[in-house]
């Protein structure tokens, strides 16, 4: 083993001082997304001091990067040599660490076409609650060597274990792009994007806006791949729902602030509303959901779902159990300000069908890497 | 394959037969006669899975046809604190699927329906015996398919897959099983029936369908996955590329790479398998060339022919010496066949071959066969190179005699060394085989003593009395303690932090 490096002696310490004490440290970046996740009142665990890319070779794809390292400085590097992050990670702040972004887990429209953070991820380092320096995964593609325990880690939120480097791969930015937008109901919306993602068309990202509570709305897509294959797309999906294109800089805009949320339908959250992320299979249809908002947005053709609606534990269990009954699972996203910080902002395992056994492999899995419950934040139950 | 039989000293045989008879009577009452074997002539054919170099007679096997038996079996041998050992199709490299003396053998081959399909959703739900190609033959009519593709997908089973994390020729475009399988729903050991993932793109909760996949069926039992399906691409073409030198081949695949193409396959030959093969499939493949390679494009025809264009230009500045793109289905087929015969046709060169699945960057492709090729002089063993160049997972089949137990040690230890210096260069010893017990040892090279320690943490997270194929995968201190003794006489001491004497 290398000398050891005094940021990460220091986080040792911390660790294993926190170990003694009994008191769980919260493990933050550049607090971009402190808002995300259960609140809690714990020590500070400040990942930023551990900072910088380690490894790119564009070649290889894969860049592996200290977990302090700011989000916007990864995808820098990688513009200069027209790679990216092909799950477009929202950053919430220009502050966002590339640990955070992992921590967290969340991912931008791309994903219903490329993958999920976790996807990407080969490997990591991290200290486990006992201070142990670990390293699992790798920097290559394929790699069964031993449990995946590096993909745990995207949404694990920092209760597994402190991360320290993580080697994620990454893509070639499309070689073109175009998006295309049109008029149309959700039901309309919902089936269209489907039946389009089932067949071999350059489909890169959707975005439906709810207008009214009637079900009209907004579509736009977004193409991307060979310029053949998405100059090629263009005409036909315009011709099949009378899309129009949009020039590329708007269009950039647009799908970056849908990713950052900067939208209008998510500005003016109310202080007694609660803006939920609903998480749903393909196959579900327009949902009636209670004390909503007519501000509905949906991505990933449909399987991630944006609603305001009143952020009282009355509605969320109402949410829940229309979601869950369908298959997918509702979080409180970000609340106003009015409404309590305590409340548990997730579904539970125990809440969905043929889970609850997982509870207790959960908890067992938790204590392996850190038995005496430093990174026991609950911040993801 | 191999031939040798390497069986671990008998256990007490009276004290077996006592725990074979409880063990078949508790079974009996769940499971229709023919679905419980013990016998040894009906037993052998499980002795072993791919890799027929190891074997071992386990106790007793039993074929469920339902999940409620599948659960009922592991509840009493939960009971019993009697190993289970799961086995799909039998196909695995890494004898994963190896019984354990006194434990039981659980095939799932029965559980072989596909028991839904919804174009609508590109999903299908199926059972885990089924066959991974049968999944897209089921669905093709519709337009779609199941992208991960490993060679034996004739035969090998989508329950293997999950265990194993497959890959397959066009996992660089399409991802691994672990990108294109949605929820698998599986049994504990304690019988208790859970579902990892969802049909919604995440789920609440730690991603525990990450950590299950490829588990090497130490976890749960899978009784039911949900796979995605993709849209089967109008076109695929594919170029034939001769290289002179085994360097240029290499860089070659990084610049296709580093020129933002990720091809549909990208595959390597070198000059001792084209030469096997060509002998096997005839399929008019340059002989001279001391490397080829297979790229393929795949897309709508326009898609196809552009990326042809960028390719073919990437690989000439590369310096191939010939280039020759597939005109019609026919050829593109024959140009694969080589490929897909790579097995076969060792078979036919040497009495047995032993298949490596070491990863290493794309940088160092050329690196690694240098070594090998001083290493075949070294071990006086000849090795044929064929490969998944695009993500650098390599597939060297070393030739020897089965018949010569020396031999096979020389095998053994060139294997080993390959798969060391896949570690030294940045890999990993396995790609898409798995540990199994194959290479359970070379585990004591590649992680240390807190990373195997946090892999028991998570066998024990799932299966807390460590009965699920407990042998598997993961060693355990002292045997890695025992490898480095083993291997002290080589001159460097893999582990100098075990206290050894």
């Amino acid at each position: 083993m290398t000398a050891p490096d005094p940021i990460i002696a220091n986080f040792r310490e911390q660790i294993l001082n926190a170990a003694e004490n009994k008191t769980p440290l919260s493990i933050e970046g550049g607090g971009s997304k402190s808002w995300y996740g259960n609140s809690n009142h714990f020590t500070k665990l400040d990942t930023r001091t551990y900072s910088g890319i380690l490894e790119y070779q564009p070649e290889e794809l894969v860049i592996t990067a200290c977990a302090g390292t700011p989000l916007k400085d990864i995808e820098a590097v990688l513009k200069e040599k027209n790679q990216v992050l092909a799950f477009e990670p929202p950053h919430f702040g220009e502050h966002a660490t590339f640990g955070g972004a992992i921590a967290a887990g969340l991912a931008g429209p791309g994903r219903i076409s490329v993958g999920n953070f976790r996807d990407f991820v080969l490997g990591a380092r991290i200290l486990d609650g006992k201070g142990q320096d670990l390293a699992f995964g790798g920097k290559v593609m394929k790699n069964v060597a031993g449990y995946d325990v590096s993909r745990l880690l995207p949404g694990s939120m920092g209760t597994l274990a402190l991360l320290l480097e993580a080697s994620v791969k990454v893509l070639p930015k499309p070689a073109a792009t175009a998006t295309l937008r049109c008029q149309i109901s959700q039901e309309q919306a919902l089936r269209v994007l489907n039946e389009w993602a089932g067949q071999p068309l350059p489909l890169s990202a959707s975005c439906w806006i709810g207008k009214n509570s009637t079900g009209d709305g907004e579509l736009t897509i977004r193409l991307a791949g060979a310029a053949a294959a998405v100059k090629a797309a263009i005409p036909l999906i315009g011709s099949l729902v009378l899309a129009k294109e949009i020039d590329p800089a708007s269009a950039e805009i647009f799908w970056n602030d849908l990713r950052e949320q900067k939208l209008p339908s998510f500005a003016n959250l109310a202080a007694d509303q609660t803006l939920y992320r609903l998480a749903l299979p393909a196959a579900c249809g327009p949902l009636t959901l209670p004390n909503s908002s007519d501000n509905l947005v949906l991505e990933w053709h449909g399987q991630q779902r944006w609603i305001k609606a009143t952020g009282d534990q009355v509605t969320f269990d109402a949410i829940k159990k229309i979601v869950s009954s369908h298959g997918g699972h509702t979080t409180r996203f970000r609340q106003g300000t009015a409404v309590d910080p305590s409340f548990e902002r997730f579904t539970l395992l125990s809440e969905q069908a043929h889970s609850t056994a997982l509870e207790a492999v959960q908890a067992r899995l938790r204590a392996a890497f850190d038995p005496a419950g430093v990174f026991a934040t609950k911040r993801l139950p | 394959m191999i031939g040798m039989n390497m069986v671990t000293p008998p256990p007490d045989l009276a004290a077996i037969s006592a725990l074979q008879s409880k063990l078949v009577s508790a079974l009996r009452p769940i499971l229709p006669e023919y679905a419980l074997l013990w016998e040894p002539e009906d037993t052998i054919p499980y002795e072993c899975d791919g890799l027929a170099a190891y074997r071992r007679m386990p106790l007793a096997v039993a074929l469920p046809e339902t999940e409620e038996q599948v659960a009922q079996i592991l509840k009493i041998c939960f009971q019993m604190q009697i190993p289970v050992v799961p086995r799909g199709s039998g196909t695995g490299l890494s004898g994963g699927a190896m019984p354990i003396s006194q434990g039981l053998v659980l095939s799932l081959a029965k559980l072989k329906k596909i028991l839904s399909i919804d174009p609508f959703t590109r999903t299908a739900v199926v059972q885990p015996g089924v066959r991974n190609l049968a999944i897209s033959e089921a669905v093709g009519h519709l337009g779609l398919y199941y992208a991960p593709d490993p060679s034996s997908q004739i035969a090998c089973s989508i329950g293997g897959n999950v265990n194993e994390n497959s890959g397959g020729v066009h996992c660089l475009k399409y991802g691994l099983t672990l990108h294109n399988v949605l929820r698998v729903r599986g049994v504990l050991m304690n019988g208790e029936i859970v579902e990892f993932g969802s049909l919604a793109p995440d789920s609440p909760g730690l991603d525990l369908l990450a950590i299950v996949m490829g588990s090497e069926g130490m976890l749960a039992v899978v009784t039911e996955v949900t796979v995605k399906l993709v849209a089967k691409p109008k076109l695929a073409r594919v170029i034939m590329a001769s290289f002179d030198d085994i360097e240029k081949g290499g860089n070659a695949v990084a610049a296709i790479i580093a020129a933002g193409i990720i091809p549909a396959g990208l595959e390597m030959m070198d000059k001792a398998t084209t030469r096997a093969v060509e002998e096997f499939v005839h399929a008019g493949y340059d002989l001279d060339a001391t490397a080829i390679l297979l790229c393929e494009s795949d897309g709508t025809p326009e898609e196809v022919a552009e990326e042809i264009e960028r390719m073919t230009k990437v690989l000439e500045h590369a310096g191939a010496t010939g280039i020759q793109i597939s005109k019609d289905e026919a050829e593109r087929l024959k140009f694969w066949s080589g490929r897909k015969n790579a097995f076969p046709a060792a078979g036919r060169i040497a009495a047995d071959y032993y298949c490596m699945d070491g990863t290493i960057p794309r940088r160092h492709i050329a690196t690694l066969l240098k070594r090998i090729q001083a290493m075949e002089v070294k071990y006086g063993l000849g090795c044929l190179n064929v490969f998944h160049a695009g993500d650098g997972n390599m597939h060297p089949l070393i030739m020897f005699n089965g018949a010569d137990q020396e031999e096979w040690h020389r095998a053994e230890e060139f294997g080993t060394e390959i798969l060391e210096a896949c570690v030294e260069l940045g890999g990993t010893i396995t790609g898409e085989h798995g540990v199994g017990i194959e290479k359970i040892n070379s585990m004591c090279v590649q992680f240390g003593e807190g990373e195997r320690e946090s892999f028991w943490g998570v066998k024990a997270a799932f299966d807390p009395e460590k009965l699920l194929n407990p042998d598997k995968a993961i060693p355990t201190l002292s045997r890695c303690a025992e490898y480095g003794r083993m291997r002290i006489s080589g001159g460097n001491l893999p582990h100098p932090e075990l206290e050894r004497f």
